[in-house]
Order: structure tokens, then C-alpha cells, then sequence
């Protein structure tokens, strides 16, 4: 595989909310505008690629046994970095993203992507494979936001486009986030059949 | 009275799944059907009690006092994984039977971000020691029933006919929408 | 790639060891760096959300503050805020506990007279699109206006209950809970005028 496929793979054949199912948390709790998407996916994009980076150049030092334990505590140390630098600069969106960016620790893309990619490859495929996944997610997790935005409070990225009274609230509301994910999941599989 | 409150509304209002997102993927994943969920249920209670219980204390005695409170992330997680290590262990030893039982699903409780988001939401909450383990404890059961009531739904929709593109995990999403409006119901009650 | 570390006792301690060591002090030499800037934003909003509420000032009203206790055994934050020296409003940290979704935190903004200047919405956990609008709804010129009103130690109420004050649409449980608030302030600034 060359770096082109190691950076595409995550947009379509290998999202990793559409096709591979990962990530859900996130993607379920966080989507209530497409704004709010796109920064959560954006952080988690933040930390694969350096996380992946890191993982790749020392995953020879650290012995078998204790992979997941090394791994889970650079992932932690990065996503600790994130959660300082949000609240410091984007004070707004760190507070609405909440306990999600502690979160992402635990977010299986992340440590799946290291434990399947990073440990086994090289620094540059694995900050590709990083930014592609991270990429990918982003990309989900802001189509689900403006899907959920528009038809739930009838505005996309803070722009009204009709009046929010007419807007489906139990988009916005936690049943719309299953709801609406499931019929995009579903979509997706019927173009990826008919490719 | 204050106890019954939280438990209510850890169990029924803000349930951790279906209001809160957190543990979707064995949500999911390990939902097909009853006896595996009540398994499941099991595993996170246990780790999910023990886990807030360690990671309150260690809080209390060692971050706050030294104010690391920024490395409450990277010391949360490595206790649940520890904790997850050594229940694994010691389970094998004392209890082979319910080791059985729960054992292939401790692995995978690591990544339940149920468990580390319960353990940093009782520190946010500024509850006490007693306060956060009913805490903990309520959550595990709300998550045991969205899970149990899940599983039992996902059992029959086996036997239905599922037009081709839904089937798999777009009706599983829509059913839990439907679980979650369900348990809007209960909101405002506390 | 070249060979793994064996997962011997010693080895498996060591870099578990130096894995941790070293990401601790990246997090550590981070947090000293933004911590600063993090305490200021905190500052920088709470200051944001006092001017949004009281007429224009030239004091520190976070230096201006006081604490009151109310009967119920809570305490409220009153922020005074001057110009020239004298008192142009006073901006009240107030919450309720009856909110749809638990506690709402308000800035509340008092005229000397104890009529409400304006409010705005700190921390809430209502249902998004409808107690959620409690932010523009009691606004002036709104339909749920309360600013000139003075709520003093009577309180104001939805006009459900008989008070003058429109409810939001949908959303009763969540108004009454928005009024608990004010009323709790105003109550606070009424009986410890100075």
C-alpha cells in the first residue's frame, strides 16, 4: 500500500463510522450541530496523527505484554494536551464538547489504529493512516451534525436557513442521534453496493 | 431521599446510554442477545463500583492535594486498566464459574468509556465517597436495563423481515432512537 | 523493523516507567503553560457575562463582591458595579435547583431601584428548542420580558400561576424554574440592601 491509499483509505473504504463502526460515543453524544462535529472530529484527527507518531517510533522499546498499557498512556498524555490547549483557545467549544475530549482516550479508533497500524509501520505511513482515519471521522461526524442541525433547529453551522419552529426537535434531542445515524449508515451501504 | 434521587436519575432520566452516549459500542456489539447482555452487565457493574471507588480516592488523596488535577486523564485510565488487569487475575483463581461467565467480556471494559466517563463525572459532580459509588452503582444498572431491554428487542427482530439495506446495525440504531424516546418519558421526574 | 524488547520483568517495568515519566512531564510542561491563559478565560467570561447584565462601569466588580446567604442555607454572589463611585447596578450569581434538567445557573442585573436591568443564562441543562430558549426569551422587548420589573421579596411568576409574566411556549416547568432563580436574587438584594 502505497501513502495516497494509506491517506484515502479512512475517507471512504475504511471510515471509521461508517464502515467500521467505531467511535459511536462521540459520534452519537457531540453531533447536536454540525460546529460541534467538526471540532470533536478535528481534535480526534489531533491526536491520532501525533499519537500515531509517537506509537510508530517507539513501539520497539516497549516490550508485549504491556503494549496496551504503554500505548493508552501516550494516548492519554496527548489527549490531556488537546483538552489544555481547547480550554485555553476555543474556551466556547471545549465547553460544549465536554467530557467528550477526555474521552477520546477511551475512543477505540484511536488506540485500534495504533495496536493495528502504528506499531507495525513506519513514522510517515502512520501519521498518514493518522490524518486519514482522524480525517475520515471528522467528515462523519460533521455530516451527521449538519443533518441533525438542519432539520432539527433549521440552521447549518449557526445560519438559519427557515425558521427553527418548524424544525423536528427530536433531531437535536438524544433519540434523533440513533435515529438519523442508522438511516445514514443505511444509505451508505446502498451506494457502497451499488460501486 | 437524596440516594434515591440519583439512583433515579442515573437509571432512568440521564441513563448513560441512551441520554448520555457513553458505552455504545458494547451497547451494540454485545446485544444480540439476553444472556450475553445480563453477562455484560455483570463485568461493568463490577468494574464500574470498584473503579470509581479507587479513582475517587486516589483524587482525593493524591491529585487534589498535590493539585495534578491535570493528570487526572492519564491516571483514570491507567487504574481502570490495571483494575481490569487484576479483577481478570484474581477472578481466575478464586472463582473459575464466574469467571466463565464474565471473563470474555472484562477485556473489552477498558474501552467501555462508560466507566472512565462515570469516574471523571462523580469528580465534576463534586459528590462525596458514599455519594459516588450509589452513583456508580446506578449508572451500571441503568446501563444493565438499556442493554437487557436491547438485547430482548434485537432477539425478535431476528424473526422479522428487515428490508435489505437496514438489516445489521442501521435497524439496531433505530430501535435504540425509539428505546431512547421511550426513556424521555421519565425526564422531569427528579 | 528491528527487533522487540523482550517482555522480561525488568524490562516490562522500565519502559512502562519511562513511557509514563515522560508523558507526565510533557502534560506537566503543557499545563504550565496554557494553565494561565485557561484562569484568565474563566475570569475574562465571568467578567463577559457581569457587563452583558449591569449599565456601563468603570470599577472591578470581580473585586466588588460579596457573598449571601439565603434562608434555604445556599449562597449567592452579589457583583457590584460602579461608575464614579456610585452604585449603577449590582449583578447577582443566582441558581434553582427546579430546572427540567436540575440546577440553572443566571447572572441576574439589578438596577439600584431593584428592578432587573437584564439577565443572562450561565450553565443549563434544559430540553435543546424549548427551555433552551430562556436565553432571548425574557429579554426586552420579548414576549416573556422581565427587565424593568421588580421582582423585590414577592417574586414574579408565570401568568399560569397568576403572575404578569409570559411563560415560554412548552416549556412551564422550565420558566418557573427561570423565575425561582431571579425571584431568589432579587429576595437576596432586597433584604441585604446596604
Amino acid at each position: 500500500m502505497n501513502n495516497w491509499q494509506n491517506f484515502t483509505k479512512g475517507f471512504f473504504k475504511e471510515n471509521p463510522t461508517f464502515v467500521l463502526l467505531l467511535g459511536m460515543c462521540p459520534t452519537l453524544g457531540v453531533t447536536t450541530s454540525a460546529i460541534n462535529g467538526l471540532g470533536m472530529g478535528l481534535a480526534t484527527a489531533f491526536v491520532l496523527v501525533l499519537s500515531n507518531l509517537a506509537i510508530s517510533l517507539v513501539a520497539n522499546l516497549i516490550p508485549d505484554k504491556i503494549r496496551i498499557p504503554g500505548f493508552i498512556v501516550i494516548i492519554a498524555a496527548f489527549v490531556t494536551v488537546v483538552d489544555m490547549c481547547m480550554a485555553a483557545y476555543l474556551p466556547s467549544l471545549h465547553e460544549s464538547l465536554g467530557l467528550f475530549i477526555p474521552l477520546i482516550v477511551v475512543n477505540c479508533i484511536v488506540l485500534g489504529r495504533a495496536e493495528s497500524f502504528a506499531s507495525k509501520n513506519k513514522a510517515i505511513p502512520s501519521m498518514l493512516d493518522g490524518a486519514g482515519i482522524g480525517l475520515g471521522f471528522t467528515m462523519a461526524l460533521t455530516l451527521l451534525g449538519c443533518i441533525r442541525e438542519i432539520l432539527g433547529s433549521g440552521k447549518i453551522f449557526n445560519m438559519t436557513l427557515y425558521n427553527e419552529n418548524y424544525g423536528m426537535l427530536v433531531f437535536v434531542l438524544a433519540p434523533g442521534a440513533f435515529i438519523a445515524l442508522g438511516y445514514l449508515i443505511a444509505f451508505i451501504n446502498r451506494i457502497r453496493k451499488t460501486n | 431521599m437524596e440516594y434515591v434521587f440519583i439512583f433515579i436519575a442515573a437509571v432512568f432520566v440521564n441513563n448513560i446510554v441512551l441520554a448520555q452516549f457513553l458505552g455504545i459500542c458494547p451497547f451494540l456489539g454485545v446485544s444480540k442477545n439476553v444472556p450475553t447482555a445480563l453477562g455484560m452487565t455483570g463485568a461493568v457493574t463490577f468494574v464500574m463500583i470498584l473503579a470509581t471507588l479507587v479513582t475517587f480516592i486516589v483524587q482525593k488523596t493524591v491529585l487534589d492535594p498535590l493539585s495534578i488535577g491535570f493528570m487526572q486523564t492519564i491516571v483514570f485510565i491507567l487504574i481502570i486498566a490495571a483494575l481490569v488487569q487484576m479483577v481478570e487475575i484474581i477472578l481466575k483463581k478464586v472463582s473459575p464459574s464466574l469467571y466463565q461467565a464474565l471473563g470474555v467480556f472484562l477485556p473489552l471494559i477498558t474501552t467501555n468509556c462508560a466507566v472512565l466517563g462515570v469516574a471523571i463525572m462523580v469528580i465534576q459532580k463534586d459528590y462525596n465517597l458514599l455519594e459516588s459509588v450509589v452513583f456508580a452503582a446506578s449508572t451500571a444498572i441503568g446501563f444493565g436495563l438499556a442493554l437487557t431491554i436491547f438485547a430482548g428487542i434485537r432477539e425478535q427482530l431476528e424473526l422479522s423481515s428487515i428490508p435489505q439495506g437496514m438489516k445489521g446495525t442501521p435497524i439496531a440504531l433505530v430501535t435504540a432512537g425509539l428505546l431512547a424516546m421511550a426513556f424521555m418519558g421519565f425526564s422531569g421526574i427528579v | 523493523m528491528g527487533k522487540k524488547l523482550e517482555s522480561s520483568f525488568k524490562n516490562m517495568v522500565l519502559v512502562l516507567f519511562l513511557v509514563t515519566l515522560v508523558s507526565s512531564a510533557a502534560v506537566g510542561v503543557v499545563n504550565t503553560l496554557t494553565s494561565g491563559l485557561i484562569e484568565k478565560v474563566k475570569i475574562e467570561k465571568q467578567v463577559q457575562a457581569i457587563r452583558a447584565v449591569v449599565p456601563e462601569f468603570d470599577n472591578d466588580p470581580m473585586a466588588d463582591t460579596r457573598t449571601v446567604e439565603t434562608p434555604d442555607g445556599g449562597t449567592l454572589q452579589f457583583y457590584e458595579a460602579k461608575k464614579g463611585g456610585n452604585l449603577v447596578g449590582t449583578a447577582i450569581k443566582t441558581y434553582t435547583n427546579n430546572g427540567f434538567g436540575g440546577k440553572i445557573w443566571l447572572m441576574v442585573g439589578f438596577n439600584p431601584d431593584g428592578t432587573i436591568y437584564n439577565y443572562s443564562v450561565l450553565e443549563h441543562k434544559e430540553t435543546p428548542g424549548l427551555g433552551s430558549k430562556m436565553d432571548t426569551w425574557f429579554v426586552k422587548g420579548a414576549k416573556g420580558d422581565i427587565t424593568g420589573k421588580n421582582p423585590g421579596t414577592t417574586g414574579l411568576q408565570v401568568s399560569k400561576d397568576g403572575g404578569n409574566v409570559d411563560a415560554i411556549t412548552a416549556a412551564t416547568i422550565s420558566s418557573r424554574a427561570f423565575l425561582d432563580a431571579v425571584n431568589r436574587a432579587a429576595k437576596a438584594l432586597a433584604e441585604n440592601a446596604q
